[in-house]
């Protein structure tokens, strides 16, 4: 058929050029379109172009207001526009008729008046808004055309804050007896449950009305539903699994109507979407894995046509059975699937192969060394997506052994390549696979040189400091520490001596940091050497002011000498008249320090200070200064919340007036403030672009671990099995340390080849081979799940420095440790202020602040691990406890479970969850406190993470028990803990010297919300070392929910009164009433108190009035009321978001009880 | 997920386009230009698939007429490059021998037969009868 289309298409041109009728048919070219589509066709330039739209906008323009405009005209009108805007020019002017031809038209004109509403109009036009009625309208209509195509309009388009108008009415269409109303029904609900969920929380169970459907249309369209939910949480849908399983031997036995085919094969992309659906149910989990190994099979099995449409079913079954609990009979026929696609002649079965094959070789990587000769020929391909899904196959597997080859293919690569996005990520990835498995010194430096040269000022900021604190942190190695330092001093220095005309800035800065803090570890260096070259760039054109700034801090600490004195004034004397603040305050620093010697000293102290500096974050040194200032009269300090709240208060009493008359519908809060939660968390995952809510840019912290979370060491390979990595500690470590020479040794070896080479395969193929996939065939056969490498990282990177505890100034520590310390502290000053662009922080502003270690005394009492030991008795009686305290002590277990979904990769080798509640408990100050169950988070052989929720009033604690499972010690345990949503402060306790055999140890975190999230995930990582093996790492993840932060709001009913007119954004929904024990109203309010720990205020005959609190911040009010069989409520708060969160977290509630 | 489709000619004229993630007005004759850019200039012996930004388009071309489609690296390329295919089968069927200039004179149509094709970036019908039958029922109406 395709052929026809062909044809008929390249007579196209001569069809054109006749101004035949053919295509025109039912159109007379002399009408206006007609006129407008031949023009088009003969623009011949840009310009042209301008001038005709132009034209024709002002053309529309004057008809379309015209009273005797027939709604015939309207509709060419409308095309017309469309034609015009898809041209790129605005026609605004005309979404407002395209709205009235949708209300006033018939049948084709209003099809098309509501075509151009959804062309013209975003989700958040306020004109939408008059669409409403005109939808109502159509779907009471009885014509079902009319019915259907508001629908149609309703799942394209809709405003969120009118779906309770609409919504009745939709949930009707899912009984209507036809089925394509019942099909447009279910995708109404699919877009109204992408954008606001909580609002279709109740139809949960219309949906699965909706999957059982006896129309396959109608069942098809749920699932869009169902993978969107079970992407969300697989684990609630875990009972569908055998009706899924159904459904897909259904479809790939034949059984639907035969118009589902597309080219004999059965409705395919249902096939699709179902088997993703089962990828997401059966990851790891065995028992409903097996029970779609048969499907999978025969899936496979029907799959022999040789169509592209079978191929990308082929696909997704080979993910899908790579993806579950691993069958080894299926795996074998899915890894020859693959081999069939890679070895394809065809190059978009080839592309695909590759790509599955690098989703594979996560599982499992030998799989790579079976197609070693192809992948080497795709390397060389001519195809640039085939080389980059290449490179991006060869950076799964990279290891300690192959690291230099492939990071050379992929800089190789970068060389050539101008796509700023293809840069920003191989950048990235070279540097983490530099800092994770560098053979040496030597090649870390020349590498990253390359990096910062390729990479240029693209780069994200976070590869820099990364880098600058790997050098100031070192490993554990002195010596190694200090080559690496002075190796990378002496080949900047070579390249300072070179023309560095064109390096770009990022580079400038990492070069004059690194010289200004190690230059004197080089010996045999004289400092005039490393002054000399910076001084040139000082004066360097194209030297942007920022670069200017970092080399004149490390000039500051390179004048210390004598010598140096009159170098230092003449530069200062130069720079105090720059035009550059920045510069000229450390010119003047710079003055100061030269004169004062000693100060000098003291402040840059160099090299090797004597004593560490420590970071005072409570900033106690500054006590007497605001005692003196309460004592003269001066407000005191607030917390940012409750300034924020305060502040939205003192906002909402201004509106006072006006809140009480403005229509419910049209709550004051604009669509785009209104956003669910949990649109916003599932939409900013869809793509780079999407913007983070700029609220959180406040602090640095935070936005230095949003950065670091993309990029870090664990971002890019998450479904990594975190119980895999130290299941292969074994691995000698000298084998990092192997230099050039030894991997070339390495190369020569015997490799595990599982099939024999092609004799005529050239000797230099054969040895890029060896040297790419070596190591990959090691460690073979044994586990199927996960086979990634052991290296242990070559740099361990230590815990942030920018609290307290973490400095971990321990008495024992030695000398090596300390210096590192007071180097990173100052590396990070310089990293917070140079890199987030805020003013340049300089080494001396942030060393005037440094403290006299006063806090010494509290981190030391943190680090007092909180032994356990004999814990059940104590156990049963925080049971007890339980059961007669009146104040809920342990929340439901239900509401735990939800909230707390262990990750995904919690391994078999986990203990069961209660065995690790038994001997784990709380320290003694805070069981009286409310707390959930501890729950065990993730474990390896050596370690086990698990949490514990603790309710205090003011912030919830986030306690972490860190078990030694073993016999011996581990040492040298970290913990770090990062969230996006959440202000994480007071770290305690986060760094052991060691946690002895069989014990545990307990950190905590206090976290504080200030907007609330229906879910909001953590993750973190804990390092530690064994006692011969090198450091390990082990992930851990978690889910915390908004009822976690949710705390009683005791007051009165006048207060209530108040403050309820002071909330201005509110939400109205109604609930399911509790009506099995005595007076619904009461029963319902007691769930929802005890689940979520709501403070009831009042209830009067049929109403009640609840109020609670985000912590000490936003409050929230809900007025509920009976009506009928349910319970209507309407909640209030100060926070735009948070109705909408409690409000889901109340239907869990009831749904729950 | 998809979030564009575009028909575009040799001579990189855009013919249809429809975005299913809002785009910048301003904005889109760049983002068009591009495309084309990306697209037109392959050999027949490269893939159908090109890297462009954060996602990937997937290409088809029937005669002097190109459909593309932006899609999320999440997404199944072979999938989508048959889906275009099927999408080009059904405006075959409707306009019995579909041609640009079909396409052009028709392009409410063409929008509203994807528009039970594509929906939110999802593909939710693929019955070519379905498809054709609301617009089917349309035609009927509008003739009587």
């Amino acid at each position: 058929m395709s052929d026809v289309v062909e044809k008929t298409l390249t007579a196209l041109p001569s069809l054109l050029s006749l101004d035949s009728q053919a295509g025109a048919g039912k159109l007379s070219s002399t009408s206006k379109l007609g006129q407008l589509i031949r023009n088009i066709t003969e623009l011949t330039s840009k310009h042209e172009e301008e001038k005709l739209i132009k034209k024709e906008l002002s053309a529309i323009k004057d008809q379309v207001s015209s009273p005797h405009t027939t709604m015939k005209q309207m509709r060419e009108l409308m095309v017309r526009a469309m034609y015009c805007e898809m041209l790129g020019y605005e026609a605004n002017f005309a979404y407002i008729h395209a709205i009235k031809l949708a209300q006033q038209g018939t049948v084709l004109e209003k099809r098309a008046g509501y075509l151009a509403v959804s062309l013209f109009l975003n989700e958040n036009h306020e004109l939408l808004l008059l669409l409403v009625n005109t939808v109502l309208k159509d779907l009471q209509s009885t014509n079902l055309i009319e019915v259907c195509m508001a629908l149609t309009v309703v799942s394209q388009i809709f405003p969120k804050d009118m779906i309770p108008a609409v919504l009745p009415l939709v949930e009707e269409k899912l009984s209507h007896p036809k089925e394509i109303i019942r099909r447009k029904a279910v995708l109404a609900l699919y877009k109204f449950y992408l954008i606001a969920p909580n609002q279709v929380q109740h139809i949960h169970g219309k949906f699965r009305k909706a999957l059982c459907d006896k129309d396959p249309g109608v069942m098809t369209s749920s699932l869009h539903i169902y993978l969107q939910m079970i992407q969300e949480s697989p684990a609630s849908y875990k009972d569908l699994a055998g009706s899924f399983v159904t459904i897909l031997r259904q479809v790939v036995g034949g059984k639907l109507p035969l118009d589902f085919n597309y080219h004999s094969v059965p409705a395919p992309w249902l096939q699709m979407r179902l088997l993703r659906i089962l990828s997401l149910l059966g990851r790891e989990d065995q028992s409903t894995s097996e029970m779609m190994y048969d499907v999978l099979d025969e899936s496979l099995r029907r799959a022999e046509m040789n169509h592209n449409i079978t191929y990308a079913i082929l696909y997704e079954c080979v993910k899908a059975i790579y993806t579950i609990h691993p069958k080894a009979e299926l795996l074998e026929k899915a890894a020859k699937c693959i081999g069939n696609f890679v070895l394809s002649p065809k190059i978009n079965l080839k592309y695909l192969g590759l790509k599955a094959l690098t989703y594979v070789v996560q599982h499992d990587a030998s799989l790579a060394l079976q197609h070693q000769m192809t992948i080497l020929e795709c390397l060389d391909h001519s195809d640039l997506l085939i080389k980059r899904e290449t490179l991006e196959l060869l950076f799964r597997i990279t290891n300690a052994q192959n690291v230099t080859v492939i990071v050379e293919k992929i800089l190789g690569f970068l060389r050539l390549c101008d796509d700023d996005y293809t840069i920003i990520d191989l950048v990235g990835k070279v540097a983490e696979l530099a800092e994770k498995y560098a053979p040496d010194n030597q090649w870390f430096i020349q590498t990253m040189t390359v990096v910062f040269g390729l990479g240029g000022d693209l780069m994200p900021p976070d590869i820099p400091s990364n880098f600058l604190r790997l050098l100031a942190e070192g490993s554990q190695n002195e010596a190694d520490d200090r080559q690496l330092k002075v190796y990378a001093v002496d080949s900047y220095l070579t390249l300072l001596n070179g023309d560095c005309s064109n390096l770009p800035q990022r580079f400038l800065q990492v070069i004059s940091w690194v010289l200004g803090e190690y230059s004197c570890l080089s010996e045999g260096l004289d400092q005039e050497e490393v002054i000399g070259p910076l001084r040139k760039l000082l004066d360097q054109r194209g030297v942007s002011a920022e670069t200017r700034s970092w080399v004149l801090s490390a000039l500051t600490k390179l004048c210390r000498g004598p010598g140096q004195a009159d170098v230092a004034l003449a530069l200062a004397e130069s720079l105090s008249s720059s035009l550059d603040t920045v510069l000229r305050q450390q010119a003047h620093e710079l003055r100061h320090l030269v004169q004062d010697r000693s100060l000098h000293a003291r402040v840059l102290p160099q090299p090797a200070p004597s004593h560490s500096l420590e970071v005072d974050s409570s900033l106690s040194f500054l006590d007497g200064f605001v005692s003196d200032a309460l004592a003269a009269g001066a407000a005191p300090y607030k917390p940012p919340h409750q300034r924020q709240e305060e502040l939205l208060q003192q906002k909402a009493l201004t509106s006072e007036p006006y809140a009480l008359s403005l229509p419910v519908g049209l709550s004051p809060c604009s669509p785009a403030d209104r956003q669910s939660p949990t649109l916003l968390s599932t939409s900013s995952g869809l793509s780079v672009g999407s913007t983070e809510p700029s609220h959180r840019a406040g602090t640095d912290t935070l936005v230095l671990d949003g950065v670091k979370r993309v990029w870090g060491k664990e971002g890019y390979l998450p479904q990594r099995d975190p119980s895999q990595t130290p299941a292969t500690v074994e691995e000698p470590s000298n084998a990092v340390q192997s230099s050039h020479q030894q991997g070339a040794n390495d190369a020569s070896q015997p490799k595990p080849e599982p099939e024999p080479e092609p004799p005529q395969l050239n000797m230099e193929k054969q040895q890029l081979a060896s040297s790419l996939f070596v190591g990959l065939g090691s460690q073979n056969s044994a586990c199927l799940l996960g086979k990634t490498e052991a290296a242990a990282p070559r740099f361990r990177r230590k815990p942030r420095p920018n609290d307290a505890s973490s400095s971990s100034s321990s008495s024992s520590s030695g000398a090596s440790e300390r210096s590192s310390n007071s180097s990173h502290s100052t590396a990070d000053s310089f990293l917070y202020g140079g890199l987030l662009e805020e003013e340049p922080a300089t080494p001396i502003q942030s060393s005037h602040h440094a403290p006299q270690p006063t806090t010494a005394s509290a981190s030391r009492e943190a680090k007092q691990p909180y032994l356990t030991a004999n814990g059940v008795a104590r156990a049963e009686k925080r049971a007890s406890q339980v059961l007669g305290g009146d104040m809920v002590k342990v929340r439901p277990s239900a509401l735990a479970e939800g909230a707390m979904v262990p990750p995904q990769n919690c391994s078999k080798h986990l203990p069961p969850t209660s065995c690790a509640s038994e001997v784990l408990q709380l320290p003694s100050e805070l069981q009286d406190l409310p707390h959930s169950e501890i729950i065990s988070l993730t474990s390896d052989p050596h370690l086990r993470v698990s949490c514990c929720r603790v309710f205090r009033d003011d912030a919830l604690l986030l306690v972490l028990f860190l078990s030694n499972a073993t016999e011996t010690e581990l040492r040298n345990v970290a913990l770090e803990l990062s969230c996006e949503e959440l202000q994480t402060a007071s770290l305690r306790g986060n760094v052991m010297e060691c946690v002895a055999g069989r014990t545990s140890s307990v950190c905590r975190y206090t976290l504080l919300m200030e907007s609330p999230h229906t879910h909001v995930p953590f993750s973190g990582t804990v390092s530690y070392q064994t006692q011969l093996g090198p450091t390990q790492t082990l992930p851990f993840s978690g889910k915390l929910s908004t009822a976690d932060f949710i705390r009683p709001l005791v007051l009165n009913t006048e207060d209530y009164g108040k403050l309820w007119l002071s909330c201005s954004h509110d939400v109205k929904q109604n609930l399911r009433l509790v009506t099995d024990v005595g007076e619904p109203l009461t029963a319902t309010l007691n769930v929802l108190k005890d689940r979520l720990q709501l403070h009831i205020v009042d209830i009067i005959g049929s109403e009640g009035i609840v109020a609670c609190r985000l912590l000490h911040g936003a409050p929230c009010l809900m007025h509920c009321r009976v009506h009928g069989a349910s319970l209507a409520v309407w909640l209030r708060s100060s926070l735009s978001s948070f109705p909408d969160c409690l409000l889901y977290h109340c239907q869990r509630a009831l749904q729950e009880h | 997920m998809i979030k564009f489709l575009l028909m575009v000619n040799k001579q990189g004229q855009t013919r249809l386009s429809k975005y299913y993630e809002h785009v910048d007005i301003g904005k889109r004759a760049a983002l068009e230009a591009d495309v084309v850019k990306c697209c037109l200039f392959r050999k027949k012996e490269e893939c159908s698939f090109v890297e462009y930004k954060d996602y990937k388009l997937v290409y088809r071309q029937y005669a002097a007429l190109f459909i593309v489609v932006g899609i999320t690296d999440d997404e199944n390329e072979l999938s989508i490059y048959e889906l275009v295919h099927n999408f080009v089968e059904m405006l075959d069927k409707y306009f019995s021998h579909v041609s640009e200039l079909d396409i052009m004179f028709n392009l409410d149509k063409v929008h509203i037969i994807l528009d039970e094709i594509i929906l939110n970036g999802c593909v939710v019908e693929t019955n070519k009868n379905r498809i054709l039958a609301p617009l089917l029922a349309l035609d009927k109406m509008a003739e009587s």
